[in-house]
């Protein structure tokens, strides 16, 4: 398993650089995460990210864009608006998790 | 210090990737197939366009979007006696069947579907052909439909894209 430097610390990662241990995990890292692919987090983003971790720790999966609205309240639009083009995936990697696998 | 491996999400490259997206079923199970791509598409910052045509039309109609019915009758993937298929209620059975299990999964009904897409940055196009043979106008129709449009307008906006037929 790679290990990459993020932030000034080692963590394990998958080949594209997903995060492989979520316990390595936390929210100064997800702001060196962010920032590794251009954005810059706002308490908006945080609140995404709360929930993310929040529900992997009891659903064992990361939650899909639909999840996202259904269960965590973030409107389909905003979560585009704050993880612009590929939002499902770049949740996923800012708050330290597996792409999710749910096709919906 | 070596570059750290972050994930490549494509976010400069502009690919310009582009999918449209033809409906032309009303069937409960042969709506679904074009909106989970539809939303995986849009998931993967695709820019997406759905024209819903023919018996596909009754995606976006108000009264019949939230009421398309699954069948078995004819469908041997149902792997039913196909002579069982036709008993009175069998249709009604396998539409609620069906709409549990999709429930269970959280997969949204029709229309629900139809504002995620939309929410997503879908493009909703109706087929002209369609809403005059259904005597139907943009009031009838879901109201983020954008237009309804011929053939040959979503033939021209769709120049260059990849195309899927259901």
């Amino acid at each position: 398993m790679p290990v990459t430097t993020i932030g000034g610390r080692e963590v394990h990662v998958d080949a594209e650089g997903f995060l492989t241990d979520p316990a390595e995990w936390d929210e100064d890292l997800a702001t060196a995460l962010a920032s590794a692919i251009g954005l810059e987090l706002t308490e908006r983003h945080r609140e995404v990210l709360r929930f993310l971790r929040a529900d992997f720790a009891t659903q064992g999966e990361t939650a899909t864009t639909r999840r996202v609205q259904a269960v965590g309240g973030f409107p389909t639009r905003l979560q585009f608006e704050l993880f612009p083009t590929k939002p499902a995936k770049k949740m996923a990697y800012v708050a330290g998790l597996p792409k999710p696998r749910g096709c919906v | 210090m070596s570059t750290p491996l972050v994930p490549r999400f494509d976010d400069d490259a502009a690919t310009g990737r582009r999918l449209a997206i033809i409906c032309s079923k009303g069937n409960l199970d042969m709506a679904y197939p074009g909106l989970v791509l539809a939303n995986a598409a849009l998931g993967e910052g695709v820019e997406t366009h759905l024209f819903f045509t023919f018996w596909g039309f009754d995606m976006i109609t108000k009264r019949r979007m939230g009421d398309l019915k699954f069948t078995p009758v004819g469908n041997t993937a149902t792997h039913m006696p196909m002579g069982l298929t036709p008993l009175p209620g069998m249709t009604a059975l396998a539409t609620r069947q069906m709409r549990r299990t999709l429930a269970e999964l959280d997969i949204p009904t029709v229309p629900e579907f139809l504002e995620q897409v939309v929410a997503a940055g879908g493009h909703l196009w109706a087929c002209r052909l369609s809403a005059d043979m259904n005597r139907l106008g943009a009031e009838d129709l879901h109201e983020s439909v954008e237009g309804i449009i011929s053939a040959s307008d979503f033939i021209e906006m769709t120049e260059g894209a990849q195309l899927l037929f259901i």
